[in-house]
């Protein structure tokens, strides 16, 4: 009994939580209450998209809360999901299907680092061993047609999705005391989630001026900025709450995150184009693939990762 | 029982972290028998995905046609095919011996199962159409009061193809497509069956693999 009273959360990990069930109470109230007023107009998507959101929070929650290890196998299978939908968009050579083998099983190993807390393999094993690995793999089979494509795709493939998120999983293990782990991983997904959806919001609302339209003719500066404005007063206000950074690391990490999110984001929907496909894929209604769901983590996991390790660990 | 199982247990967690399917239009499935799904085949994981689309409790009256000759082989192979999976065997050349090849199956429709149907024949190169044969034909004209349901697979030759052992994780698509047309012919009924893939198949927008 004392073990799971134990694991309810207490004091800002429980507040925080509170608080975003509150959002997406209002986010839901907010979708009834607009399909009402405007019968003429579909909000299905929106409420679609809600949905969602209650489900990946509910979930989300769940894992960094039981335990480490139920944590840690949770983000390594949501990277496993990042990367067979990567490579399921983009193209394959068939004499490849062996190397694929040797890219997923990079998942395990990559999670097994960070669960043993080998910091020094965590961050080489994908960058140096794998980089050497995936042509020693594809020399042997010995097709040089579109090998210079293969290695690179599937290296940045798994950079992106597995060595990038997995820094999520590495704020777990990071010294400190209690479940200082589950704040920074709350922490770090709460603002770059927020971040999409205030910049999403205020384009929606405000959206004139295109930033990107090549990548992405949705994104605006007036979504763009609005984002980073919103998302650094949640920064400033949640950091020293959750986070060892003081108020003024804050305004630092206030800024570079959300421009952060905003990058990865566009970076993978460059490739979306590149490739000629709206969605990475069709698991959560509303809002596409998981690749479309962690694109800006990508980019804010490891920036923010090393922004505290270097100030505080 | 022992099918439903084996496909609770092993067949549906294994497909969920290795498809993990995207199924699109899956209304237009058939409810109850007697009905065919034809599909196109690249891998022997075609059957198992077309199987599990249906719930635990259809899924005693959902039987794959299977060549005898390949998957009775052998002891083992046998006791799986029939007891794990509930294959329909058939007799590849029976026709030239004068016996109906399709007798096993029009039996099984009639007692109102869901007959999956690979109208190729065998597995083809991953990835690509064979020529339809004409087994589908035939027993569409035997039993005209059937829907002949079409679907279009896509990934699961490149998931695992003809000659490989271990597979490969890969999205996989899943289009379901509206009962075909029932020309008394047999040139434009299979022109139309082909049409119906390629049509499915046109919904999708799938990367190259070669």
């Amino acid at each position: 009994m004392n073990e799971i009273l134990e694991r309810i959360p207490q004091g800002p990990l429980l507040y925080v939580f509170l608080g975003v069930l509150g959002l997406l109470a209002v986010a839901e109230v907010l979708g009834f209450v607009l399909a009402r007023a405007r019968p003429e107009k579909d909000f299905s998507e929106l409420r679609a998209r809600v949905r969602s959101w209650w489900l990946m929070a509910g979930v989300f929650m769940l894992a960094i809360l039981v335990s480490r290890a139920v944590s840690l196998v949770f983000l390594a299978f949501l990277s496993f999901l990042a990367l067979k939908e990567y490579l399921s968009l983009i193209p394959t050579r068939r004499a490849d299907r062996s190397v694929l083998l040797w890219v997923y099983l990079a998942v395990p190993f990559q999670y097994l680092w960070v669960w043993i807390d080998w910091y020094g393999m965590f961050i080489i094993f994908i960058p140096v061993y794998m980089f050497i690995l995936i042509p020693v793999r594809m020399v042997l089979h010995g097709q040089t047609e579109g090998f210079l494509r293969a290695t690179g795709t599937l290296h940045w493939g798994l950079m992106t999705t597995v060595f990038t998120l997995s820094h999520m999983a590495y704020l777990l293990v990071l010294p400190g005391k209690g479940d200082m782990g589950a704040r920074l991983v709350l922490f770090l997904v709460l603002v770059t989630q927020f971040n999409d959806v205030a910049q999403y919001t205020w384009g929606k609302l405000f959206g004139r001026h295109k930033v990107m339209p090549t990548v992405s003719p949705n994104k605006t500066y007036e979504g763009l900025l609005g984002g980073i404005a919103t998302s650094f007063v949640l920064v400033y206000l949640l950091a020293p709450y959750l986070t060892p950074l003081t108020r003024n690391e804050s305004l630092v990490a206030g800024f570079f995150l959300p421009l952060a999110g905003f990058l990865g984001d566009v970076s993978v929907s460059a490739i979306k184009r590149d490739i000629g496909v709206k969605d990475s894929g069709t698991l959560i209604p509303g809002h596409g693939g998981v690749l479309d769901r962690v694109n800006s983590l990508t980019f804010t996991a490891p920036l923010f990762f090393h922004f505290l390790r270097y100030l505080h660990y | 029982m022992l099918k439903v199982l084996f496909f609770a247990l092993v067949v549906r967690p294994f497909l969920l972290v290795v498809t993990g399917n995207n199924v699109r239009h899956g209304e237009r499935l058939p409810r109850n028998g007697p009905a065919v799904v034809v599909a196109n085949h690249n891998s022997h994981l075609d059957t198992v995905v077309l199987m599990s689309l249906f719930p635990s409790r259809m899924l005693a009256r959902v039987r794959p046609v299977a060549a005898a000759d390949y998957f009775l082989r052998s002891g083992p192979l046998a006791w799986f095919s029939r007891n794990l999976i509930g294959i329909i065997p058939v007799t590849r050349g029976g026709r030239a011996a004068g016996d109906d090849p399709l007798a096993g199956v029009s039996a099984a429709l009639e007692e109102g199962s869901i007959v999956i149907f690979f109208p190729e024949g065998t597995r083809g190169e991953p990835e690509r159409f064979k020529e339809i044969r004409s087994g589908i034909f035939h027993l569409a004209q035997k039993h005209p009061e059937v829907p002949v349901v079409p679907v279009f697979l896509h990934g699961l030759g490149k998931a695992l193809p003809k000659g490989a052992f271990l597979p490969v994780p890969f999205f996989c698509d899943v289009f379901v497509g509206e009962p075909v047309e029932r020309p008394a012919d047999k040139e434009p009924f299979l022109a139309g069956l082909k049409a119906r893939f390629e049509f499915l198949r046109a919904e999708g927008t799938f990367p190259e693999w070669e």
